[in-house]
């Protein structure tokens, strides 16, 4: 495992370049498809209104798969993770408008821990709303 | 009602084999807008230090979120599937899953709760390659919301 990013180069506090992530109906049918996971609330508006949502949602480890790509292009080394733990606080909401919604995920080094890896805590929120909670990754450094 | 306690610390049997594919890889990477080469490249990823491409990090979540399937939809059990959420869900990393790995999954429930008429479920997925090394644990909370009173 190669990461990019050495230890020593690192504090508490150190911030990950932050990212925005569009997501849009197309996005998700093709989420559904490389997932497996075909719920119709992620891609059918009449079955997700139906259940008592505003809208179709995004799947939620579909925002779990890109929030983690802060520290994964961060690093160099998508192997190099060896934790990554989140809550779903609120569904993504997407709209059938031709823009759909954007996930805006930030990232910090909240602590240095033994064997060259540290704990970095991300927020994830879209349309304002923080979509993830209890985000953390624990990744080996350089 | 409640969910059965004495559910708690049941195992399930490891399911069948699931083969990674590389062009499954590829499929699952471009879904989530990943260009990193270590997922399709072969020498991106050996110069990375691994033997063939690996797997985004929640890739796994579909090998492991069907096994709990056996869980969730144990009739004995009794969870209202059509009101479940996605809570909770973290992973442990041995070593990055990879093209050509054979997987199999060991499906345990750790925990059985009732909070405010919710039944929530923690279901622990032990993932082990072909030669019985362990390679990624996956903890999938899921919370059946309550029935609106009649």
């Amino acid at each position: 495992m190669t990461a990019k990013i050495s230890y020593a180069d690192v504090e508490v506090g150190t911030e990950l370049p932050a990212q925005t992530f569009p997501v849009t109906r197309e996005t998700l049918v093709r989420y559904a498809g490389a997932s497996g996971d075909f719920n119709p609330i992620h891609w059918n508006e009449k079955f997700a209104k139906e259940v008592g949502l505003p809208d179709v949602i995004a799947h939620g480890m579909f925002t779990m798969a890109e929030a983690i790509r802060v520290v994964t292009d961060w690093t160099g080394d998508p192997g190099a993770v060896v934790e990554y733990g989140v809550r779903f606080t609120k569904p993504v909401v997407v709209p059938n408008d031709g823009q759909g919604a954007v996930i805006e995920v930030a990232g910090k080094v909240a602590a240095k821990l033994d064997d060259n890896t540290v704990r970095v805590d991300l927020t994830a929120t879209s349309a304002g709303q923080k979509v993830l909670g209890m985000s953390r990754a624990v990744v080996r450094l350089a | 009602m409640a969910l059965d306690q004495s559910f708690v610390g049941r195992t399930y049997p490891p399911t069948a084999p699931y083969e990674v594919g590389r062009e499954k890889i590829r499929e699952f990477a471009e879904a989530v807008g990943d260009a990193s080469p270590a997922y399709t490249d072969t020498e991106a990823a050996k110069a990375l230090g691994h033997p063939d491409v690996i797997a985004p990090p929640t890739f796994v979540f579909a090998i492991t979120f069907k096994a709990a399937g056996q869980v969730v939809q144990d009739p004995q059990l009794g969870l209202d599937y059509s009101r479940v959420v996605h809570g909770d869900q973290k992973f442990a990393y041995r070593r990055p899953v990879r093209a050509g790995d054979r997987l199999t999954v060991t499906s345990t429930i750790e925990a059985v709760k009732s909070l405010a008429g919710n039944d929530i479920v923690d279901i622990r997925g032990e993932v082990h390659d072909e030669a019985g090394e362990h390679v990624v644990t996956a903890w999938t909370k899921l919370v059946a919301r309550a029935a609106e009173e009649a």
